[in-house]
């Protein structure tokens, strides 16, 4: 079934000609399709010279899961398999990933929490494995309506957060998501968020390169630290945890190896301003006084919301974050300059992003910061909403 | 015992929470300043040569013979030894050692200090450590001494070290033993 034929210099196993990550994602000629978020993985995870996937069903990833494993089937990718439960999945993928496979997974909602154990132990171990989160809201009451509520349980796991807004962000973030996090400077895990429903199940036009190209296989040999050893931290850690507890190990190296984990986030940096071509993206009135600051579909809604306020006469820009981790201070800070209000409207019910946004602004602008709108998950965020957020602001009682 | 460093025995702050991060391609890191590769080198020479006690620290990359550039690169590390009249102390695994090292004959990256206190060590040359490794021994080293930390890596460089030189094959490391023997004939130690 899988790997048709052996890897050379200059294709892999399934025939494709191996080229740079610039190449396929800035070069390559184009053309124009017509696909879900979850069609458009399949087609990203064909150009990527995966050679691991493990699944486990749960909506809205689902048929993404199950697109990867066709790819098997058809030759693209080395091992694919089915988990016992999202906690089997993301400890199989970490173990396929410690090999010195490339290896991709997906997830939604709840299947987040239940594997939550395994992500810091996947950055721990500076293992440089992709996690597709299509994002969906966590229990309870129980729900499988769009959300993004499990973000904010990632955020200190030590893994890369890249958040896309549409299709075909999906596609060309979750390519560069691979080369970024397998620098050798960075090489820790990566999750790439996109919104379930909105973006797995939306059939949206998407410009996509020849499928007979792929990305270089990845270079274990390249790696920070040596292919894993029982004897050795991190392996020794994983069989003997007492061990960070004894005459061993200082106290010191438990500190030093976290904030390397940190550290490694913090190199992808320029990276990520490369492939991503900046770490957010800014539309609308340069000159507004008055902005969104959003990520995923979030900032597509801000954009509709933008573009009705200017309508009636008020200029607003939509800040849109592409990375969460790490995250865009800098690049903030110079956006929000001039900005009296900026909004942060969110799905989920806690508003982690607009936590986000004050912890990394506090002391360092004046903008004021509004906290809102939130929908709290299982609906679309209107652009109504956000607008009417809008005109209270700055017409306080009188409406749009 | 060697003075503390500026963050006692905390490994906090990191340089990347300081904004530096390793150098681009072509560069090194000078404390936080991006310089050019042979600058970095001359520095890096004058330090290893005016300090007390100056000792190189190999890695298993280049202590054991995985490859012809491994055995390359060790004899040119030896040579560097006698130019910079520095003595040499493996880190020659990553293990947890029990009860503690001896750090007369080696460092081990979960306490890299009790080397540098045992020898007072003033300046060292980390060289063939995996990245990961070298980086969370330079976070302690950076807190707990006064050592100054080079590191000469053979991928992307390490900002916790006091100098950085990224990209060091063969070719850049005799680059570096010549230009060892001008600063020292010029320094006439």
């Amino acid at each position: 079934m899988s790997k048709i034929s052996d890897m050379t210099k200059t294709h892999n196993w399934s025939g494709q000609k191996l080229v740079s990550t610039d190449h396929l994602l800035f070069e390559a000629p184009r053309t124009k399709h017509f696909m879900t978020g979850s069609e458009v993985l399949k087609e990203a995870v064909k150009r990527c010279t995966v050679d691991a996937s493990v699944s486990y069903p749960i909506t809205p990833q689902s048929e993404a899961a199950h697109l990867i494993g066709e790819l098997w089937a058809e030759g693209y990718v080395g091992v694919y398999f089915r988990g016992e439960n999202e906690f089997g999945v993301m400890s199989e993928v970490a173990g396929c990933s410690m090999a010195g496979a490339r290896t991709i997974t997906t997830t939604s909602g709840p299947g987040t929490l239940r594997a939550m154990e395994n992500f810091a132990m996947w950055s721990g171990t500076r293992a440089p494995m992709q996690l597709i989160l299509m994002a969906r809201g966590i229990n309870s009451p129980l729900t499988i309506q769009p959300d993004n509520l499990e973000v904010q349980y990632l955020l200190e796991t030590g893994m890369m957060i890249w958040y896309a807004e549409n299709v075909q962000e999906l596609f060309d973030m979750s390519i560069a998501a691979f080369t970024v996090a397998e620098k050798p400077d960075v090489h820790v895990p990566i999750v790439t968020v996109v919104d379930g429903f909105f973006v797995s199940h939306t059939r949206e036009a998407v410009m996509l390169p020849e499928d007979d190209i792929a990305l270089f296989p990845y270079e274990p040999y390249k790696a920070p630290l040596p292919p894993i050893d029982s004897e050795m931290p991190p392996g020794r850690f994983l069989r003997d945890p007492f061990v960070m507890k004894s005459n061993y190990i200082s106290y010191a190296t438990h500190a030093s190896w976290q904030w390397e984990v940190r550290s490694a986030v913090e190199r992808s940096r320029p990276y990520a301003e490369h492939f991503l071509k900046g770490l957010v993206h800014v539309s609308g009135d340069e000159n507004a006084e008055i902005a969104f600051i959003a990520c995923g579909t979030a900032s597509q809604q801000s954009k509709e919301a933008e573009r009705e306020l200017a309508k009636l006469g008020v200029k607003t820009k939509v800040i849109k974050l592409r990375t969460i981790r790490p995250f865009p201070e800098k690049e903030l800070i110079e956006a929000l300059e001039g900005v009296k209000y900026a909004f942060v409207p969110e799905f989920n019910v806690v508003g982690w992003l607009s936590n986000e946004v004050r912890s990394a602004l506090y002391g360092k602008c004046d903008t004021e910061i509004v906290a809102g709108p939130r929908v709290g998950g299982g609906m679309s965020m209107p652009a109504e909403a956000i607008i009417a957020e809008v005109m209270e602001k700055v017409n306080p009682g009188k409406g749009a | 015992m060697a003075k503390q460093g500026p963050a006692y025995y905390s490994p906090y702050p990191a340089a990347t929470y300081e904004g530096v991060i390793t150098p681009p391609e072509g560069k090194a890191l000078l404390l936080e300043e991006v310089v050019d590769e042979e600058t970095a080198m001359r520095e890096v020479a004058r330090v290893m040569l005016t300090s007390e006690n100056p000792t190189i620290f190999p890695g298993p990359q280049v202590l054991y013979g995985w490859n012809e550039e491994s055995k390359k690169k060790a004899k040119v590390i030896k040579e560097m030894s006698e130019v910079l009249n520095a003595q040499m102390i493996p880190m020659y695994d990553y293990r947890p050692k029990y009860p503690k090292i001896d750090p007369e004959v080696e460092i081990n990256p979960n306490h890299p200090n009790l080397t540098i206190w045992n020898n007072n060590i003033k300046a060292a040359i980390f060289i063939g450590v995996h990245c990961h490794y070298a980086n969370v021994a330079l976070k302690i080293v950076r807190a707990e001494t006064d050592c100054y930390t080079i590191a000469m890596c053979g991928l992307s460089g390490h900002e916790d070290a006091m100098a950085t030189l990224r990209d060091q094959h063969t070719e850049e490391l005799e680059k570096f033993v010549k230009i060892a023997k001008e600063v020292k004939q010029e320094l006439g130690v």
